[in-house]
């Protein structure tokens, strides 16, 4: 009796135990009962695994309101332009491993590949999306995670084309290792806080590499942004981090490596600029600290365009750029001390590494190339290095308090100074 | 005409100053690599003294050449020479000896640091080339002065005035024009007035592989077709070969109608 108790029990657990851990559902095209995604969501319980298997499966508008894992295993989600994909309006859903294809495009809603909506700790993880209007739009949602997910865009208008990776008012999220090409903005943050961008890549977009706005304390690392309208536009933002960046070739009339407007008290350290055309624009922008970066080859290396106070550009190596600084207005206590000039013509008879007279970073020629744009080919001429030298000597129109008043006779290692 | 330029060529080989020319070269692509040990920035170091030092003193050899070799030119004539081949014999033999200096002074201590692995050998042809063209064309404007005038002294200030006009204040001029009419569109005017001076088309074909991320900064659509793609370079390798041979067609015409 004791021993028939004792296996009814055991059997009472189990059942007990599977009801309340997570049921799998298995998803397959060739399975007669659960062939779609949407119906294996319609039919799973709260934290129930949902897997696709490989296949093709036509379907939009997947809503998905409980908690729910679902995995693909090579599964391609075709949505035939109809609209948005996958909807989440739960908290804890996981999508992972996903090729998602053919969102609709639309000029009234932003339909978005994979939307989120009000939820909590989400893992968006492993998606390929291609054919997009939006990639992965994440609206009013905190401690998610957003991670190595690829997106393939054809964008070629900035008025006809979405986002990669969007975040509007949403908080603490991870947005990791992921790859965005050929899209609007490759990653874009409105009213988003504590975000951390770590270690993406984004390429070849037709407006912003990574663009925030109204956003705060966020962080920025690790990450490669090249060929884009401008690599990271930061607007109207505040207490942001930025770090071991690589910005390069951002080419055109109107692009920079990276463009502040209205930002303040912001950090940004140990980035790498390399062949923009502007490498850093700023505007308007206050308590910003730029150490320890590398500016190579770029056009401009910092275009200041007014109106910025109390910024701080020290123990940066400015090499071979065309042009190192351009600045508008008076100094307004901004610092241009201790910095690495690869044109600095000073000599250091003491040997304590600071060249004893101080360097001007700022050219005449290029106030001229800023009046006169088409000036920009005498750039290099034996002429202008004459009336260069003349301006440096004795200046006239360039403010002649903005010196680096203690330039470095060598490279900075950045490694040793961190 | 083989036999002049020979003749002449072997003279200015022997001559101390194309020795001095060639260890100038020398020692300064050596101390450049020495230096900073990047072949790539040695070589946009030497783009800057191409472009103005080649022009110079092939002007001032041209022109102290020519007013050398008088005595000899003038026995020359009283032979039944063709007069083209005696003057541009003698045209060819300077430049010729010129641009080998130039190239071997400069070849040297390039190969010497591994020029043939690094990857920029095509740079470099670049910089001999436009190191050969400025010595064809200045070397033969020379000439044109040395044949219109029979005052030395006026025909070395002339030179010089050219040189001077050509690398300063041609640019200067042109400049101030262009911040003088800032208002009108002068893009056309601008590209115009580049191709017309030897020396800042040589600046342009440096600028296209040292500052293309700054040019491209200027938003007009001519600037951007120009130096766009390879349509810019090759255009102006055109003009230059075009700047080389006017004023050797002006050497031949000269000395063919002068009074000796």
């Amino acid at each position: 009796m004791r021993k028939l108790f004792a296996f009814y029990s055991i059997v009472f657990f189990i059942f007990l135990g599977s009801n309340s851990w997570a049921k799998r559902i298995i998803v397959s095209a060739s399975n007669s009962s659960i062939s779609s995604v949407k119906h294996a969501i319609e039919i799973a319980q709260s934290n129930d695994t949902i897997l696709v298997k490989s296949g093709v499966y036509q379907e939009s508008d997947l809503i998905i309101t409980k908690p729910l894992t679902i995995i693909s295993e090579n599964a391609t989600i075709d949505g035939q332009n109809k609209g948005e994909i996958f909807i989440v309006k739960a908290d804890s859903v996981t999508i992972k491993n996903f090729t998602i294809i053919n969102v609709g495009t639309s000029y009234i809603k932003d339909f978005a590949a994979i939307r989120v909506r009000d939820s909590k700790a989400f893992n968006i993880e492993n998606n390929t999306i291609k054919e997009l209007f939006f990639g992965i739009y994440l609206e009013k949602s905190k401690n998610g995670r957003v991670v190595n997910n690829k997106i393939y865009g054809k964008a070629k208008n900035e008025f006809n084309s979405g986002n990669g990776i969007q975040l509007w008012y949403c908080n603490q999220i991870l947005i990791q290792g992921n790859y965005v090409e050929k899209v609007r903005d490759g990653i874009y943050l409105e009213f988003s806080n504590y975000c951390t961008i770590d270690n993406n890549t984004s390429k070849d977009n037709v407006r912003y590499g990574l663009h925030f706005m109204f956003s705060n304390n966020d962080t920025v690392t690790n990450s490669r942004y090249i060929n884009n309208g401008a690599g990271v536009a930061i607007m109207f933002s505040k207490f942001m981090q930025m770090s071991h960046n690589i910005f390069s070739d951002n080419w055109g009339s109107a692009a920079y490596g990276v463009l502040l407007k209205e930002v303040n008290d912001t950090q940004i350290y140990a980035n790498t600029f390399s062949n923009n055309t502007t490498a850093i624009n700023i505007e308007g922008s206050n308590r910003v600290t730029y150490t320890h970066n590398d500016f190579i080859s770029n056009g401009w290396a910092i275009n200041s365009r007014g109106a910025n106070y109390h910024n701080k550009v020290n123990y940066n190596n400015f090499l071979n750029n065309s042009f190192d600084l351009l600045y508008h207005g008076q100094l307004n206590q901004n610092s241009f001390d201790s910095n690495y000039w690869s044109n600095y013509t000073g000599y250091d008879l003491d040997k304590d590494g600071i060249g004893d007279i101080s360097h001007r970073p700022i050219k005449l020629f290029s106030y001229v190339v800023n009046n006169t744009p088409e000036a920009i080919i005498f750039l290099r001429s034996l002429f202008v290095d004459i009336i260069d030298f003349s301006e440096k000597v004795s200046p006239v129109f360039t403010p002649d308090n903005l010196v680096d008043h203690k330039p470095q006779i060598k490279k900075i290692n950045h490694d040793k100074n961190n | 005409m083989l036999k002049i330029l020979k003749y002449s060529f072997y003279d200015l080989i022997r001559s101390r100053w194309s020795y001095i020319y060639f260890l100038f070269y020398l020692i300064l692509g050596f101390v450049l690599l020495f230096l900073n040990h990047d072949i790539g920035k040695a070589i946009i170091t030497l783009m800057n003294v191409i472009i103005v030092l080649v022009p110079l003193i092939s002007t001032i050899f041209g022109i102290m050449y020519y007013y050398d070799s008088k005595e000899f030119t003038e026995l020359l004539l009283a032979l039944p020479i063709k007069r083209s081949s005696i003057f541009l014999g003698q045209y060819l033999g300077i430049s010729l000896s010129l641009s080998m200096s130039l190239l071997i002074g400069l070849g040297i201590p390039f190969l010497s640091y591994g020029l043939l692995e690094s990857g920029i050998i095509f740079d470099f042809i670049i910089l001999i080339l436009i190191g050969f063209f400025l010595t064809l064309i200045f070397s033969a404007l020379a000439y044109n002065i040395g044949l219109r005038n029979e005052n030395k002294i006026k025909g070395f200030g002339l030179a010089i005035l050219l040189w001077l006009f050509l690398a300063v204040i041609y640019d200067g001029i042109f400049l101030s024009v262009l911040m003088l009419f800032g208002d009108y569109p002068l893009e056309n005017i601008t590209l115009v007035g580049t191709v017309l001076n030897p020396i800042d088309l040589s600046r342009i074909l440096i600028l296209l592989k040292l500052d293309i991320s700054a040019l491209l900064g200027y938003t007009g659509a001519v600037f951007k077709k120009f130096f766009g793609g390879t349509a810019g370079s090759l255009i102006s390798f055109l003009i230059l070969l075009l700047w080389t041979y006017i004023p050797i067609y002006l050497i031949y015409k000269t000395a063919k109608k002068k009074d000796f």
